[in-house]
């Protein structure tokens, strides 16, 4: 399976994010904001960063260039897509996500290792997870704040497209304490945590085991190549 | 030349965590006439033809759709500023 990562300029993640594909087992492919070729990927990963200097909205221009055309037509149809953190922004921008995420409430940039609920097993990027598994992995960001209309929470509540929820404190003020949320279909999922970052035993976050041992976030990109088995 | 001035401010009912620590550094300088403050931004967009009906239309339509995200924020105001007198074409 042929992973894509989309580079912007301003992206930090997308080495980190083509690691975690090739960990997984999946081969990852370098995109670029500026073109508009998707080279035949399987499945799409906007990284994290803050793309275009985030000057104008988190992931607001981002939004705008050229290969996003190709990103918004292939999520239409169905590709798996994962935007994380500055991602995820991209993908509200884009309206392939519903809801926006602003500055964080405390008004600080946040960098901790996040516990968090996932609540959903149902979507090309989580299926890898059991329902309700508690995971750990690194939250980083300084407008991580997901907001909503009371309808559209509702509806994304009412209709289980909440993917992941931060476990015991909410770091950015998020509505519902809401960490991650898909589209209806759950082949887009948008996620503020980095599961790229808790991929290799030596580079993750602490457990009780041993210090930096977590790979929790693996099973984030694990999912989306058993999906292709399954469909394939 | 004119200047088309697009105002953008968050939504109301939102949390506007930049306006929040603007007031508490005004509180602490003892300014507790100001009970709140909230933070938006102002784009002015400069054009070399006459600010029309239609370019007016079509900023709106940027506004709406580029300069600010419906979702977090409200376009407050759109108005042109006027050539300052003496200003040569």
């Amino acid at each position: 399976m042929r992973i894509g990562v989309v580079t912007f300029p301003g992206s930090l993640d997308d080495r980190d994010a083509q690691r975690a594909i090739r960990l997984a087992g999946a081969t990852p492919v370098a995109l670029w904001h500026g073109e508009h070729d998707l080279h035949g990927v399987d499945a799409l990963v906007l990284p994290g960063g803050f793309s275009y200097g985030d000057y104008l909205r988190c992931g607001a221009i981002a939004s705008l260039s050229p290969i996003m055309a190709e990103v918004i037509d292939a999520a239409n149809k169905g590709m798996p897509v994962l935007g994380i953190c500055n991602g995820f922004q991209m993908l509200t921008e884009a309206h392939l996500l519903e809801g926006g995420l602003i500055r964080n409430e405390a008004g600080a940039f946040i960098c901790r290792d996040q516990r968090l609920r996932i609540e959903n097993t149902d979507t090309a990027w989580t299926n890898g997870f059991t329902a309700n598994q508690e995971i750990t992995i690194p939250l980083k960001n300084g407008e991580g704040g997901f907001i909503a209309s009371t309808d559209t929470l509702a509806r994304l509540e009412g209709e289980g497209r909440v993917i992941a929820r931060y476990l015991d404190v909410n770091p950015n003020g998020s509505l519902n304490e809401i960490a991650g949320i898909s589209n209806a279909r759950g082949n887009v999922v948008g996620l503020m945590p980095h599961p790229e970052h808790a991929v290799e035993p030596g580079f993750g976050p602490d457990t009780a085991l041993a210090m930096r041992s977590g790979v929790d976030g693996l099973a984030f990109f694990t999912s989306v190549i058993e999906r292709s088995l399954v469909n394939a | 030349m004119p200047t088309i001035v697009v105002e953008v401010m968050p939504k109301a009912e939102l949390l506007d965590p930049q306006g929040k620590a603007v007031a508490g550094a005004l509180r602490r300088l003892g300014k507790t006439e100001f009970t709140g403050v909230r933070v938006g931004k102002r784009f002015e967009l400069t054009v070399e033809g006459p600010a029309d009906a239609a370019l007016l239309a079509e900023v709106q339509e940027l506004a709406d759709t580029v300069l600010s995200n419906s979702v977090i924020e409200d376009v407050t105001s759109i108005f042109v500023l006027e050539a300052v007198a003496g200003e040569t074409h």
